[in-house]
């Protein structure tokens, strides 16, 4: 009864960030800020689904692209290939990051730290290989082209850029709300005692493993979603969702937001989002550029923005907040 | 899918000869790169995401250094050499500041360095596919062994991958060196106790570590060819070689890099587009039936 009570707190929080993203449209008419928009719902699921994992679960991984894509993936073959509607493929697409969510994570969470970012890592390459080398079926590198149709359900219109932008806004925030829900819940708190003390969880009759892999398909069905909220807007799918670099943002994404907060995923996709916007418009070397801006964070601040802002805001107000 | 032709391959001493060579000279590279990344990991407890990029950096120093001393032996040992020194500068400046950290930390430092270093190959070199050309003395008609044919420099890569393996066995078993390497794998507080600088002990054994992937990237040079982000796919199948010989052990190394190699060579004649999935699930049923690797010993409490 508690939880319900303090859940109206994030209900609200939640309404408010869809009155501002309503308001948008009517301060600009820039496709560029809309698109943004529309991205940063993509990236900001994505983003906090990885830190389902590595912030509550203390499971680095390094493989999370692997979802992101696959739901773009499964998604987008699901229209192409054959005549369901929207709902249906986004139902498809959900079943389908859960089921390889529950093999790969069967194997991958039985291991410890770097072992575990590795073996994700190397099951998303794996992942990758086959969607280059299953041509007739992925495309192959080209990825899956002549664009995925976007029929009409239940009146809605995907094809027309404002319903675009505003479901991409109410899919993501309703991702960001559920999600939320997920870690506040005793299935939650069980997660980050796993994540403190495995050894303690355990003498408490809590079955380590299966709370592990619970967590690993919930992240990797959210990572899903970001990834068709991604495809509905490129209207494709593309082999670099899959790629090593993905998981890589998005592992930086979560540490540049930081990790210890809700929101700082969300925060640090879209300040990597900007970053590498702007970077695009000045040097080809993104890369070195990124790669300086990632040992900056990394060696130097060693924290993320949020946990600054918090920081100054203890500061300022001279008080302790509870996180 | 081809299965027959696979039977038929193993049917003909012709076939299985040059298949095993080609599996030898794959499992030769994988292990010298494994090698570094399993004792890195074994005396430092961090994986080093970066290790495909030294393999990367070792192919294009031994292409200059070819171009400009036209001694390929140079250009192997230029390639080591520099890699080496470059590993040094990694370890001191950047990958040391993060050793008690979190595994996220290490992470982002590797991911921020595979990019720095892709990009700047990209800068240095150029973004297209280069290739060495195989050098002159190496030029010799191939060897013949009963009807497959084997190209003198495979030879010559697979005998040299084997000295550096014996040599490599010898250092960590005989020598003092390699005593005190094992000795702060096990237990580097005790081991700065007795007075022995451990800090220098690791910048060691990051600089070994490069000296290998140095060397595995100049020897390949002549055979394979290079792009940026030719790391990256080494550095997945070397992690499979470490998880398969088990994590921490040179010799688990050998035995991984030497297997990858021959499942490579003889699954891409049966299962060509499914050789990578033959590897993972190889990797995937060392897990679950030992997770601690063939060779591997249980993990440090």
């Amino acid at each position: 009864m508690n939880t319900n009570v303090t859940f109206r707190k994030e209900i609200m929080w939640a309404l408010l960030a869809l009155a501002i993203l309503a308001v948008v449209p009517y301060l600009t008419s820039s496709r560029v800020v809309l698109d943004f928009v529309i991205r940063l719902a993509a990236f900001g699921v994505f983003a906090t689904s990885l830190n389902i994992l590595v912030g509550y679960g203390g499971m680095v991984s390094f493989g999370h692209a692997l979802f992101f894509g696959g739901g773009a993936y499964a998604f987008g073959l699901m229209m192409q290939k054959t005549g369901v509607s929207i709902p249906v493929a986004f139902g498809v697409g959900i079943l389908f990051t859960a089921a390889v969510g529950f093999v790969i994570g069967a194997i991958c969470v039985r291991l410890k730290e770097i072992y575990f970012s590795f073996l994700t890592l190397a099951f998303q390459m794996l992942f990758y290989s086959i969607i280059i080398s299953w041509n007739s079926f992925t495309g192959g590198d080209q990825g899956l082209m002549g664009g995925i149709p976007r029929r009409p359900f239940f009146g809605i219109n995907l094809a027309d850029n404002t319903q675009l932008y505003w479901f991409s806004c109410v899919v993501g925030v309703v991702c960001l709300l559920l999600i939320r829900y997920i870690l506040q819940s005793p299935f939650g708190y069980t997660l980050r005692m796993v994540r403190d003390n495995a050894d303690r969880a355990r003498f408490l009759g809590i079955d380590v493993w299966r709370v592990k892999l619970y967590a690993f398909i919930l992240a990797g069905v959210f990572a899903g979603i970001g990834g068709m909220i991604m495809a509905v807007f490129v209207s494709g799918a593309y082999p670099e969702f899959t790629y090593w670099t993905m998981s890589g943002e998005a592992v930086f994404m979560i540490m540049m937001g930081g990790l210890n907060n809700f929101i700082g995923p969300v925060v640090g996709a879209s300040l990597l989002m900007l970053f590498n916007d702007m970077i695009t418009r000045f040097t080809e070397l993104h890369g070195i550029a990124l790669g300086i801006i990632v040992l900056i964070f990394a060696l130097g601040f060693k924290r993320g923005i949020t946990d600054f802002a918090i920081q100054i805001f203890r500061a300022v107000t001279g008080k302790r907040a509870s996180s | 899918m081809d299965p027959n032709a696979l039977l038929e391959c193993v049917m003909s001493t012709s076939c299985i000869v040059t298949q095993a060579s080609t599996g030898l000279i794959v499992g030769a590279l994988l292990f010298l790169v494994a090698a570094g990344l399993t004792l890195i990991f074994g005396v430092l407890g961090v994986v080093n995401f970066a290790h495909g990029s030294f393999y990367m950096l070792g192919a294009y120093i031994a292409l200059t250094a070819y171009r400009v001393s036209d001694s390929y032996v140079i250009a192997t040992l230029a390639a080591g050499l520099g890699v080496a020194l470059f590993s040094v500068v990694f370890e001191r400046f950047f990958m040391r500041k993060v050793y008690g950290s979190d595994v996220l930390m290490q992470l982002l430092v590797c991911y921020a360095f595979i990019l720095i270093l892709d990009d700047a190959v990209k800068l240095i070199w150029g973004a297209e596919f280069q290739s060495m050309g195989m050098p002159e003395f190496f030029q010799a008609p191939p060897l013949i062994l009963g009807g497959g044919i084997v190209p003198i420099f495979y030879i010559y890569l697979i005998a040299a991958a084997a000295v550096i393996a014996v040599v490599l066995w010898y250092i960590l078993t005989k020598t003092r060196m390699g005593k005190i390497v094992r000795a702060a794998a096990h237990n580097p507080t005790m081991t700065s106790a007795l007075g022995l600088n451990t800090s220098m002990i690791y910048a060691g054994v990051f600089a070994f570590g490069g000296l290998l992937a140095g060397l595995a990237g100049g020897l390949a040079a002549p055979v394979r060819s290079m792009s940026p982000g030719m790391g990256f796919s080494i550095l997945i199948e070397s992690f499979i070689v470490t998880v398969i010989g088990g994590m921490g052990s040179v010799s688990g190394a050998l035995v991984g890099a030497l297997l990858i190699g021959l499942i490579r060579s003889f699954g891409s004649i049966g299962f060509p587009l499914f050789v990578e999935g033959i590897m993972f699930i190889a990797m995937a049923l060392i897990l679950i039936l030992k997770p601690s690797g063939l060779l591997g010993k249980e993990p440090r409490p």
